[in-house]
C-alpha cells in the first residue's frame, strides 16, 4: 500500500540536481532511515538526475526531468525519467569506467547499485530513459518496545 | 559549493566546502586549471573538512586534477574528508591514487 508520493519535474540544467537531492531527502526523512542511509539515497538520487541531464540530454537545453517517489510499508521507490536519446548499449553503460570523457568516471549505475537495493533501468533509443531505485525500509522492532513498556 | 585555492611552496591547495556535484563541476574545474597552470604548482592538496555532499561528478573534477598534477611527476592527496565523503570516494578507487590524511597540516607535510 502507498503512504505517501511525490512527482516534480524541471529543466535539464545542472541547478536542479542539488533540487532532487533535497526533495527526495525531505520526502524519505519521514522514515527512520540513519544518516548514513539518506547519504546514501542522495547519492543515487544525484547520480540518476545528473545522468539525465549530461547523457540523455546531452547538448539540448530544454529537457524536462521527471523525479517522482513513493513510500510503502516496505520500501522507498525512486524514479527519475528523461526523454531523451537513451541508451545505446545498457549493459556496457551500467560497468564502471565506460565513455569517451577523462573527466566523466562512469559510475554513475555503480554508486546506484551500490547505495540502493535495486536498480531497474528501462531505455529506448530516441525516447529516452527511465531509472526505478529501491531502498528497503528499515525494520521494525516496534514489537519488542510494546512488550517491554507493559 | 564554494572552494578557496592557495599555493604553498609547491602545492596547490583547495579547499572545498558544501556539496560537489555536477553544477559546482564546471566551475570549480576550470578554476583549478587555472591556478595548477598559472601558479607553477607540483603537488595538489584537496582540503575537504567543510565537503558535506559529493558524487562522481565532483570526484571526476578532483581525479582529472590529480591525473594533470601526476603527468609532470606531482602527488596528490585528500586531508579532512568527513566518513560519508570517504565511503564514495573508497567505493570510487581514490583513495589508491590520493591518500587520505586526517588534517590538512599532515597531508602537507607528507607531500612537502
Amino acid at each position: 500500500m502507498i503512504r505517501n508520493r511525490m512527482s516534480l519535474e524541471f529543466l535539464n540544467c545542472s541547478e536542479n540536481v542539488g533540487l532532487a537531492r533535497v526533495a527526495v531527502a525531505a520526502f524519505a526523512s519521514g522514515v527512520d532511515f540513519n544518516l548514513s542511509d539518506l547519504e546514501e539515497i542522495k547519492v543515487a538520487v544525484s547520480e540518476a538526475v545528473s545522468n539525465a541531464i549530461i547523457h540523455g540530454y546531452e547538448g539540448e537545453s530544454t529537457g524536462t526531468v521527471r523525479l517522482s517517489a513513493s513510500l510503502s510499508n516496505e520500501a522507498l521507490e525512486i524514479v527519475v525519467e528523461d526523454t531523451g536519446k537513451g541508451i545505446l548499449d545498457l549493459e556496457q553503460a551500467m560497468l564502471p569506467g565506460t565513455g569517451s570523457d577523462p573527466e566523466r568516471l562512469g559510475l554513475g549505475f555503480v554508486f546506484m547499485k551500490s547505495f540502493m537495493d535495486d536498480v531497474d533501468v528501462w531505455t529506448e533509443v530516441g525516447k529516452g530513459t527511465r531509472v526505478k531505485l529501491l531502498k528497503s525500509l528499515p525494520t521494525q522492532e516496534s514489537g519488542v518496545r510494546s512488550q517491554e513498556s507493559e | 559549493m564554494g572552494y578557496e585555492i592557495r599555493k604553498e611552496g609547491d602545492i596547490l591547495i583547495v579547499k572545498v566546502s558544501g556539496e560537489f556535484d555536477l553544477h559546482a563541476a564546471d566551475f570549480a574545474r576550470r578554476d583549478i586549471d587555472i591556478q595548477i597552470r598559472t601558479q607553477g604548482v607540483k603537488h595538489i592538496l584537496f582540503d575537504l573538512g567543510g565537503l558535506t555532499f559529493i558524487d562522481s561528478s565532483g570526484l571526476g573534477v578532483i581525479l582529472g586534477r590529480y591525473r594533470k598534477i601526476s603527468e609532470n611527476g606531482g602527488r596528490g592527496a585528500i586531508s579532512g574528508a568527513h566518513p560519508n565523503i570517504q565511503k564514495v570516494m573508497e567505493i570510487s578507487g581514490l583513495p589508491r591514487l590520493m591518500p587520505f590524511f586526517v588534517d590538512c597540516a599532515s597531508a602537507l607535510r607528507e607531500l612537502g
